[in-house]
Parts: C-alpha cells; structure tokens; sequence
C-alpha cells in the first residue's frame, strides 16, 4: 500500500524464559508477538483490542523500538527500524510517539509542565532557547491546557488534565505516528469522553495516524477507522471498525462482543451472551493449532492441526479461523 | 422490613488540609434478595458508603458524623464490637476491587476460604475444609481438591476473583457488598464473574450492594439503581426506569456520555468540568457549576430527594419545580 506510514511485516517478540543462577539456560520462550502483519495508513486511527497478555502492549513497545524485534520488520515512514543504528534510531523516532495508560505514573513528578514539555524539544534541538516559552504554550492550548499552568506539577492536576499533558508531551515533536496504550482506562467516563474527543479532533487536525490499545470496545469502536483483534500474540481479525464490532466473524471476536454489558436493560436481560470458559491460555506453551480452540465453542479436530492464517474475508475483512465458512 | 436501612449517613474525614464530606448525608435501603447498584465517578463517595456500613472506616482520619445502618435490628454504626463482629463476616460479606491485594499472599487460599467458617461457626478443621471444597467448586474453580492447597500468586486474576467470591460466600450471607469487583479484569472474564455473582445470588437468595463506575454492568444485575455524586445521592430509581426516562441532569449527562450510546464518529457528549473539591461546604447543588441547566436557586439551595413516583426519587430543584 502506498499510502501506508507504518508497515509491520511477521513481526516477533520473544521473550526467553532463563533458569539458573550460576549455569544460566534458556527454558523456553515467551511468544508475546508471534507474527503481526498490519499496516497504518496516514490519518488512519487503528484500534487494537484483546485481552490482557495478548501482546498488544508488547506490540506497542516493538514498534517503538522500546523492545527488540526478534523476527520480522517495522518500517516507519519508508525506513526499516530494525536495522537502524542508535543515533538513526533517534531522529527516527520522532515521527512517531507514544501515551500511556497510567497518568500519574508517566509524568515525572518532580518536573513542571513546562519541563515535561520543553525537554523532547531541547533534546532534538528543534527550538531556540528563546522560543520554548512560546512553543510549550502553544503545545498547552493545543491540548486544551491554560498556559498559566505552565509551572505547576503534576500532583496539582487532575488525571484527566495529567493525561492531557501526556498527550501535549507526545505532540511536542510533530509525529506522524501515535501509539496510544490504554489511553482511556484509568479514567472515568465523563473524563473519557473528553480525552476521547481529543485524540480525535488532533488526529483530524494534524492528519495523525493513531494506533489506539484499549480493551473497551465501545470506546475502540468510536475512535477508531479499523480495528485488529488480538489473541495470544496473533491478529485473528481484522477490519473497517463498526463492521468488525457489529458482524464480529471470527469466534474470539464474537465472544469478546457479547461480553460487552449494554447500558440498556432490556437488551441486557433478553440477549444470549457467549460467556467463554477459563482464561486466555499461557503464550509460553500456546495450544498447537489455532490458539483459540480449547475455549472455542465452535473448535473440531481440524483447529488443532494447523495455525489458521490470516485470509482476507470480503474486500476489506480479513479473519483467521478455518471453520470461517461454516459459521 | 428491609434487610438494611440506612439513614443520614455522614462520613467525613478530618484531614490538614481540611474537612473532606465523602459522604454527606444518604439514606437508602436494602430489601431481602434484592440487588442495589450504587453508581458513581471516583470520589462520588461509593465505596465510603459501604466501607462506613462494613466498620472499615479509618478512623481518624474519617469519622461518621451521623447516620444509622440498620441491619435486621441492630444498628452497625452504634453496636458493640461483639455484635459488630458477629455479623460482620457472617452475615454481611464484602468483596473487593483488586484481588491481587485483598487476598493474603503469605497464607494458602485453604487458610483464608476456613478462617470465616473457623471465626463464626463451631465447626471442625476437617469440616470447614470439606465445606471450602464445595464452594471452591461452587464458583467454578476446576480442580478444587488440588488447587485449593495454592497460594495467591498461582492464580490469574479472574480466578482470584472467584476465590474471593468463594471466602465470602462460605459463611452464606445474607448481604453480598461488592465493591467494583470485575473493574480489573478483562470484559470476557467479567461476564464470567457477573453470572456467577447472579448464580450464587440465586442460590443463596442473598441482597447484593453493587458499587461499580459502569452503567452497562449495572442494566443486566441490579433491580434498582442509586446514582451518587459528590457524596450525596442524586437520583434512584428501579433499573428500567432509570435507563428509559433518567430525570436528574447529572444521570442524564452521565448516559448521554458512554461512547456505545452515541452515532460513531461524532463528537461525544461531555460533562463540562471537573467533580467538585469536597473539603469546601457547598451551598447548593453540587452539580450546579457543571450542570447545562444550573439556575441561580441551584446555587444556593441545597436540593433533598423528593419522589417521582412510586420507585424514582430525585434531587435536582428545577425538575421537581416542573422546570425541565
């Protein structure tokens, strides 16, 4: 695709698993990303859902480079970042940034807003001295801030004030790219909704592409153009976000909708809801076959025998279960 | 009667940095089997509620201020300690958000799931450990006979939860306060947990306080609703109601806001503001400063619930003046 910004291809994490102290020996391997493809297009905002220990922070943090890739290629913007050196990595990096889940625990609580904010700025020289002042305001307002707050700390804010500085902090060096991980989940709704518009409105405004984490679906399905299910560091579907939310294809992803509580009690009390057994299985000894099939209420012998791929399903659905037909 | 009635209940707590009203003057009620959720942002005042009730207060700095819980007679917030503790755990059990840290890592789960049964029944080791079997097998937890020699860290957080579940249901309650219980895990574990707090509801005929943030839990478990802001209840009704013709501004916003009941792509409605700082007393409403139909009265007026009918009660003074 020509217009795509991001571009990941069989991406791998692994993590090895060592034993011993003195005779250290690896004992077996996390797969926490096994084999992510999935492009980004310009402005597109992507939301990646699943549930927790699927991998979709690991991704997160492999494509920010934050963890080494172990298979497969991240290309940002026409450049492979696995094969970057240290000093490409960091101009590199400034297309694209991250926000995180916790507000409170991503600021720096000895550092004024103002420091926060001019520090990516100073580190990539991108302003004179002279100009901070005007480009930290500029940042402030642009995240809905008063830039008289400038010189307070962030125990004097609000999470969702906190959360905006977080975003202010990552718009400080123009990405083109944001990954947000969980954005949203520390805070109430009415505060969600507000930071919600945000990342939307700035996503608009400056032609952002945006991969958004969340494991609330309704939010994802609001915010997002596309949506990719994660399960067990695999993507299992994928596809235009109110479709893939409203006609789920793949199993995973229609359970994982029927798990949503409606805030109507009518629906919520005539609904069949698809109410999944036991936990997600561990990524270090996955399930031969389609990871999914020991929770699967549509699992037969075939699912355990290979890994199903990732097959386009329509032209802009692609969905990984071999049963796929017969459902 | 009401299994628990509670009345003007004040918690507040006397901190530096001045008096913060957590809970400022609540009154509702209980009935027997029935499921109450209390619904409410961070700081509404929620889980102090249930704490005050459970004696779980810290105090200082908190101090209830006034208020009675009534509890099949006996009122919770004036008894002595032994009447407290002999129905506390027994009668009345209470459930936590994080499981993680509600459960003791040091001592296997079979210690925790027989301390109750040890506590408040005359009842043999052998005994109470056969009865923490069953229930581990209750709340579905497989391979009970095995896994209940575990300790906390060999559980996942779903599992965790159901062993939580299980220590408080085992002395047979009458009245389940669960407090945000399924807010950590993932949507496909908490519809798990969900049906089993209504299996074991139903098997029990247990009443349920439900303290959660999510308005989409609350419309498939509870029979009523209370909404709480800023430490007073701000509207109640029964569940059908309060979703189809919510009368209070701060309910209505508060739907208006979940992003599953608004058209894709536009913009979703917001609440103007932030809650307000409880360490100063409030005049009036204290919605009114984020409030779209705040009038001057709503400033300097402090609103009462006042029925709607039979099952909705509500606290805004231009709805009950027929204004809106």
């Amino acid at each position: 695709m020509s217009d795509a910004i991001l571009q990941l291809t069989d991406v791998k994490t692994h993590f090895p698993i060592q034993t011993g102290f003195v005779f250290r020996r690896q004992t077996g391997t996390v797969k926490a990303v096994d084999g992510v493809t999935l492009s980004v297009r310009r402005g597109e905002v992507l939301g990646l859902v699943g549930e927790s220990g699927c991998g979709k922070s690991t991704l997160a943090r492999t494509i920010m480079q934050l963890v080494p890739t172990t298979a497969g290629t991240v290309v940002l913007n026409g450049k492979n970042l696995s094969t970057c050196t240290a000093a490409e990595l960091l101009t590199v990096r400034r297309g694209m940034q991250m926000v995180f889940q916790d507000p409170y625990a991503s600021l720096n609580p000895r550092m004024t807003v103002f420091a926060t904010l001019a520090e990516p700025l100073l580190v990539h020289g991108l302003c004179q001295p002279g100009e901070v002042n005007a480009r930290v305001a500029a940042l402030m307002r642009l995240v809905g801030l008063a830039p008289r707050f400038m010189q307070k700390y962030p125990h004097e804010f609000s999470g969702g004030q906190r959360q905006r500085i977080a975003i202010a902090r990552a718009l400080a060096l123009e990405p083109k790219v944001i990954i947000a991980d969980e954005p949203v989940s520390a805070l109430d709704v009415s505060i969600q909704a507000q930071i919600l518009n945000l990342l939307s409105q700035l996503c608009r405004k400056m032609n952002l592409s945006l991969i958004f984490i969340a494991h609330d679906l309704s939010v994802v399905k609001h915010i997002s153009d596309r949506v990719a299910v994660m399960y067990l560091g695999k993507i299992v579907e994928l596809g235009p976000a109110a479709d893939v939310i409203e006609r789920p294809r793949h199993p995973y992803t229609r359970a994982l909708v029927s798990a949503i509580p409606t805030p109507d009690p009518d629906v919520e009390r005539t609904r069949q809801r698809i109410v999944l057994a036991g936990d997600p299985p561990s990524p270090i000894n996955p399930p031969a076959g389609c990871a999914f099939h020991p929770r699967c209420p549509y699992a037969r012998e075939i699912c355990q025998a290979a890994v199903p791929p990732l097959a386009a399903d329509g032209p802009t659905r692609e969905v990984a279960c071999v049963r796929l037909t017969e459902l | 009667m009401p299994l628990l009635n509670v009345t003007d209940l004040r918690t507040w707590f006397h901190t530096r940095s001045g008096v913060y009203r957590a809970v400022d003057g609540i009154s509702f009620s209980v009935g027997r089997g029935e499921t109450l959720g209390i619904v409410g942002e961070s700081g509404s005042g929620k889980s102090v509620t249930c704490y005050s009730i459970m004696g779980l207060i810290p105090q200082p700095p908190g101090r209830i201020e006034s208020g009675t819980a009534i509890f099949d007679g006996v009122d919770l917030l004036h008894c002595t300690p032994k009447q407290a503790r002999s129905i506390r755990g027994k009668r009345v059990a209470m459930i936590f958000q994080d499981p993680m840290t509600s459960l003791n890592p040091y001592l296997r789960i079979s210690e925790q799931l027989i301390e109750p049964l040890l506590i408040h029944e005359k009842i043999s080791r052998r005994d109470a450990l056969a009865r923490a079997l069953a229930i581990l097998e209750d709340v579905g937890i497989n391979d009970a006979a095995k896994r209940i020699h575990y300790y906390p860290h060999e559980f996942s957080g779903g599992m965790r939860q159901r062993v939580m579940i299980a220590m408080a249901l085992i002395t047979k309650p009458e009245l389940l306060i669960a407090d945000e219980p399924t807010t950590a895990l993932d949507v496909t574990v908490q519809a798990q947990i969900l049906e089993l707090i209504k299996k074991m509801q139903r098997e029990l005929g247990m009443a349920v306080i439900f303290i959660t943030h999510d308005l989409g839990v609350v419309s498939g478990l509870c029979d009523r609703v209370q909404v709480m802001y800023a430490g007073r209840i701000v509207e109640t009704a029964d569940t059908r109601t309060l979703f189809h013709s919510p009368k209070h501004p701060y309910t209505r916003a508060l739907q208006r806001s979940i992003p599953s009941m608004q058209a894709k792509g536009a913009e979703l409605f917001t609440i103007p503001g932030m809650p307000p700082d409880l360490s100063k007393p409030l005049a009036g409403c204290s919605f009114a400063p984020r409030c779209e139909y705040a009038a001057d009265r709503c400033y300097v007026e402090n609103p009462q619930l006042a029925a709607v009918s039979a099952t909705q009660a509500q606290a805004c003074l231009r709805v009950q003046a027929g204004e809106l």
